[in-house]
């Protein structure tokens, strides 16, 4: 296999000024075509990391989300960034992350991380060795996400299914009172 | 008139049915090559959403009404939830006791097509809901809505 660490860092810093980019940018669109673009060349990572199955959820997913946002921006009246950085959050979120490494700190201090370079491959080890004759898919991704971890696409689904019905609960107006009949009634 | 341009229009209508075959095969093929439900599913959605975009949303919601998306919706996430529990005839939860077949063919690895069938259904659908909520919140602006909620 070809050296495709320059492609990679290439990608990385193009993600890194768009990320840049979307946070600064003053206007809503900008942000939203801006985080879009960090998206795509996120997926252009995948595919030379060879992780064609996230590569192609990650591409459609992502313009699926610019369409939903871009539609969801122009319908503002006014997309200007007025309010400027939060001093307050920045220090909150500061004092957060302090906390998790602290925590973390705490935890695996005891324990101890596996050395450098010998990952825990005590499951993934059983997954690749017994993929294929135990669930006769070719595509290895598939045996993991929906035999060995169905369980977990159980869960991802029905996180979906409660974010929709929430949207749809939260967005259409045609079946619930106005504030006219609320008041009068 | 309702959506965009004939050209727009022309296109879309030619590229909508390749779309949906194109996701159709990202599904059926999901336990052999890269792909599965969740994407397929998504690929689909976009065929509506695109039809959606171009024709506005009568057009669209004649080839799939809202009704019809909320059934589907909720089907997927019921079959998903059905195949998981066939398992527990042979012993336990999600256990794959469908027949195996052959190796590196499409009627093969058990449980994995349909259940990737079912997310299709279950993923697509319910993106197609989203964006068409965004479309029936369109039908009144923005303003006006705050201008109600405010007293």
């Amino acid at each position: 296999m070809e050296n495709i660490t320059p492609q990679l860092y290439t990608l990385l810093v193009f993600m890194v000024v768009g990320s840049i980019v979307a946070i600064e940018a003053r206007n809503l669109l900008s942000a939203v075509i801006s985080v879009s673009a960090v998206g795509f060349a996120l997926s252009v990572a995948f595919l030379f990391l060879g992780a064609p199955d996230i590569a192609i959820t990650q591409l459609v997913v992502e313009i699926l989300v610019l369409i939903i946002l871009i539609r969801g921006t122009i319908l503002l009246d006014n997309t200007a960034i007025e309010k400027g950085r939060d001093t307050l959050a920045m220090v909150a979120s500061l004092i957060f992350f302090g906390l998790i490494l602290g925590f973390g700190a705490m935890i695996f201090g005891s324990t101890g991380f596996p050395e450098f370079g010998e990952p825990l491959m005590r499951v993934s080890r059983v997954y690749v060795q017994t993929g294929l004759p135990a669930t006769y898919a070719a595509n290895i991704v598939a045996a993991v996400i929906l035999d060995f971890r169905a369980y977990d696409t159980l869960g991802e689904a029905s996180v979906l299914f409660a974010a929709i019905l929430g949207a749809l609960a939260l967005l259409r107006r045609s079946g619930s009172a106005t504030r006219e009949e609320v008041v009068s009634a | 008139m309702k959506g965009m341009t004939l050209i727009v229009k022309t296109i879309s209508d030619f590229v909508v049915a390749f779309i949906v075959v194109f996701g159709a095969y990202i599904v059926l093929y999901g336990h052999l090559t890269p792909g599965g439900g969740f994407s397929g599913g998504v690929i689909i959605a976009c065929a509506f959403i695109l039809l959606m975009l171009a024709h506005g949303k009568d057009v669209a919601f004649s080839k799939l009404s809202e009704r019809a998306a909320h059934i589907l919706d909720s089907a997927g996430a019921i079959a998903f939830l059905v195949i998981g529990w066939i398992g527990v005839v042979g012993g336990f939860f999600f256990l794959n006791v469908f027949g195996r077949g052959e190796q590196f063919r499409l009627l093969s690895s058990g449980m994995i097509l349909p259940a990737n069938i079912a997310i299709a259904f279950k993923v697509g659908s319910s993106l197609f809901l989203v964006f068409s909520a965004l479309a029936i919140f369109r039908r009144r602006s923005f303003r006006s809505m705050i201008e109600d909620e405010l007293p």
